[in-house]
């Protein structure tokens, strides 16, 4: 499937995949993430149960401290 | 656009910020000099002396509360921007409360977590609102590294991934070009692009 991530394209060999597995798959370790899928906003709890299909925009934000 | 004309237009909205620290409060001085109509800041701190290595204040406004300082220091720049001060902690509840009515939201804060809080919360109650965050902004030099990008409603600046730590502070020129950047992308949002 393809998808959007970040605004790039990415492709994946499954049809879907959870978040959690995107997030393994990509390498994204970091602690403290805010996660879109088309524009909704995905909690911590719901990275196993949501799955990201053919055509989805995910958005992956990875915040920091400082300020 | 001349200042006048870039200052009539401005004049008409309000902005949040939400902290005032090393972001909020060099966010909330260059839009104050640009002339924002009304700013709303929220700070539970006080200013201390390790502050002073990067957020707007002075070495006498020490153990003020950090919004009260702020206004006073805004007011000697620019006397007719209306400021609203909140010397609160902020949480998802009072967020909207203080916030629901700006035209634009800047994530100030210094704790990730914080962060994380604030544009969830927008995200669920606030969803169309405007939101800029700063992220990544620690240690020094590496200006190529800090950028803007753009999610929808969510403006994200800095790099990313310079993370505050014992040996890697947060330092005037980092944390002052992205407190900058944010400002910038205010403007883009009320203004439109150039």
């Amino acid at each position: 499937m393809k998808i959007t991530l970040n605004n790039r394209p990415e492709s994946f060999d499954k049809d879907k995949i959870s978040i959690s597995e995107l997030l393994k798959i990509k390498n994204y370790t970091f602690k403290m993430l805010v996660i879109r899928v088309n524009s909704k906003l995905v909690k911590k709890d719901a990275y196993d149960i949501v799955e990201i299909k053919e055509g989805d925009d995910v958005a992956v934000l990875h915040l920091v401290s400082g300020g | 656009m001349t200042f006048e004309e870039i200052k009539s237009k401005l004049k008409i909205y309000t902005v949040g910020i939400a902290g005032a620290g090393g972001l909020g409060s060099n966010c909330t001085v260059a839009l104050a000099r640009v002339g924002i109509g009304k700013l709303i800041i929220s700070d539970f701190d006080i200013v201390s002396e390790s502050n002073l290595n990067r957020q707007y204040f002075f070495r006498d406004q020490i153990g003020q509360k950090k919004v009260i300082a702020l206004k006073e220091n805004i007011k000697r720049i620019n006397p007719e921007v209306e400021i609203i001060t909140n010397d609160i902690k902020l949480n998802e509840k009072n967020i909207i409360e203080i916030y629901k009515n700006c035209d634009v939201i800047v994530e100030a804060f210094d704790l990730a977590e914080m962060k994380k809080m604030l544009i969830e919360t927008c995200l669920s109650e606030l969803p169309e609102k405007p939101v800029i965050i700063g992220s990544g902004m620690a240690g020094w030099g590496n200006s190529n590294d800090i950028k803007f990008r753009k999610n929808e409603n969510l403006y994200i600046c800095g790099d990313e991934k310079s993370e505050i730590a014992v040996d890697n502070p947060p330092l005037a020129p980092r944390v002052g070009i992205v407190a900058n950047m944010q400002a910038n992308t205010v403007l883009e949002i009320l203004l439109g692009t150039k």
